[in-house]
């Protein structure tokens, strides 16, 4: 790859968090916890509020930036953008977004949000009950096919199938997941641990996954604002540099009913070497890994795609050893993620993995992070993936 | 039935593009589509072939034989209809002619499906529709 001139021009420098809540249990309408969440990170950076010019987001979120802007008293707006597709494919394609607007010239300071209040609005993720079916529909919903379970659970058994794969891959992941939300405060899940015989024992939601490898359904919101290499330096955190971002999708992996050609995948194998090219590193420098988990087995190809283990490894390699903070060779989600923190789709992740590089995370790891990585959205397209690193890495 | 369900299962709604289908359905036989040009098979309700893009089409009738390329076990009470059936499976069957078809499979037990088990079509059928399930073969 030529060199890029994305490459380090700009930075993460404010996270902002609503309390997390579960599904339905927020107290405040979702356009007012998107609005605080904005603000808080507006705080957090040290910047006048009314300053942002730039708004993106992902996965149809409902708070339009025109309607943002007008709340916040936003000067002028020079940017406004949402990220295609579902789930939480986006998450790091909405920061990206928002930095490549940033180092364009678009504007020059933008936030990257999510708002999710399920009480106030219908449930993510439901399928329709109506009698006839057409289209696409007319192949799936007919046998009882019609969650996201489902699709992504076939996904996963094909993986599992061809690689060997045990079911307690999947178990070290969640494992790790509630093992970092027990430190975290935040997490929805704090003070309620996880243990491998308590996962052993949970129901079956599809096979093969329990229903500790489906992530959480929360409330909340939560943004983070990206500026110019040069504004960051002035602001109140070590700037968390945006070193590369990649998004997209391989090879016709949204063909309908299941027809991907390359099927058993979370979708990263075009992406990772793009990432890593645009970064200057690979993956044997990476510090510390937040994958988006809507479920397990996504992580667990994601880890695999991104270059971390080959296939054949997977059974040895994943366990709680490897991904704990404090010592493995793997750090993963380590705020407790999807699972165990707060299924804010994703955006979690990255201000957690932008703690990491500031050094203020509940389970900041023991040694220096120069590298944070991010991927969101495994088997969705698209997804998108970030590395982030500190000034002496930019 | 008493205990039938308030809601249905849903079952397709013919259109234009995919009418051929079901209507082989009805009749016994598994009709998918097929390139004229580079003899690539597809599914409804495809425009133009995955392959070389042609337009060219034809309706040729497959085999109905094929592979299960995965399955899941369903346990979760997610639409009212299949509460009665759970735990269910939900397959993903290679066909032999290459494209997949989502389906259940019937005549084997949870516990004994397994991926790459040979498979054959076996029609359920409905007061206006069929849908092809499968059996092992
Ligand atoms: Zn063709």
């Amino acid at each position: 790859m030529t060199h890029s001139t994305f490459r380090g021009s700009t930075a993460i420098v404010g996270l902002g968090e609503t309390r997390y809540y579960k599904r339905g249990a927020a107290p405040d309408p979702e356009f007012k916890m998107t609005l605080d969440a904005i603000r808080l990170a507006a705080d957090d950076a040290g910047i006048d509020v009314r300053e942002i010019d730039g708004f993106a987001s992902f996965s149809n979120d409902r708070n339009d930036p025109a309607h943002l802007a007008a709340a916040l008293g936003t000067k002028h707006v020079g940017f406004s953008n949402m990220f295609w597709g579902g789930g939480g494919g986006g998450g790091s394609g909405a920061v990206s977004n928002a930095a490549a607007a940033v180092a364009a010239g678009f504007c020059e300071i933008a936030v990257a949000y999510r708002g999710l209040a399920q009480g106030q609005f219908g449930r993510f993720g439901q399928g329709s009950t109506a009698r006839q079916v057409a289209g696409a529909a007319a192949f799936t919903a007919p046998y009882g096919l019609m969650s996201p379970a489902q699709t992504f659970a076939m996904r996963v058994r094909r993986f599992m199938h061809e690689h060997r794969v045990e079911q307690d891959a999947m178990k070290a992941i969640a494992l790790a997941s509630y093992y970092h939300a027990q430190r975290n405060p935040r997490a929805v899940m704090y003070g309620k641990p996880l243990s491998a015989e308590d996962y052993d024992n949970s129901r079956w939601i599809v096979e093969p996954f329990h229903l500790f490898d489906c992530c959480q359904e929360n409330d909340g919101a939560a943004a983070v604002i990206v500026t110019t290499a040069e504004r960051a330096r002035d602001l109140k955190h070590a700037p968390a540099y945006i070193l590369a971002a990649a998004q997209g999708t391989d090879y016709r992996q949204a063909a309908t009913v299941h027809n991907a050609p390359d099927y058993a995948t979370s979708n990263f194998k075009t992406l990772a070497p793009r990432l890593y090219a645009m970064a200057g590193v690979g993956p044997e420098e990476v510090d510390v890994l937040q994958s988006y988990e809507n479920f397990t087995g996504g992580v667990m190809m994601s880890v695999v795609e991104n270059g971390f283990c080959t296939p054949e490894q997977v059974n040895g390699f994943f366990a709680l050893e490897t991904f704990r903070f404090d010592g493995g060779k793997l750090p993963l989600n380590t705020s407790g993620g999807n699972l165990a923190e707060c299924y804010m789709h994703g955006l979690e992740l990255i201000t957690e993995a932008v703690r990491q590089v500031r050094g203020t995370s509940p389970c900041q790891l023991p040694r220096d992070v120069n590298i944070s990585m991010v991927t969101s959205g495994p088997m969705v397209q698209p997804v998108s993936s970030l590395i982030l690193g500190r000034e002496s890495n930019r | 039935m008493s205990d039938q369900p308030a809601i249905q299962k849903p079952l397709p709604e013919p259109d234009d593009a995919s009418r051929p289908f079901w209507d082989g359905a009805a009749a016994g036989r598994l009709m998918l589509m097929r390139c004229n040009s580079c003899r690539t098979w597809r599914l409804p309700s495809r425009m133009h072939c995955d392959r070389c893009l042609s337009t060219d089409v034809g309706w040729e009738q497959a085999s109905g034989r094929g592979t299960v390329r995965t399955f899941g076990i369903m346990h979760q009470r997610y639409h009212p209809g299949f509460a009665n059936d759970l735990p269910y499976n939900v397959s993903i069957v290679e066909l032999d002619e290459g494209p997949r078809l989502p389906t259940n499979l019937v005549g084997v037990s949870n516990a004994d499906i397994k991926v790459g088990m040979k498979v054959v079509v076996d029609w359920e059928r409905h007061a206006d529709v069929t849908l092809p399930k499968f059996r092992p073969a």
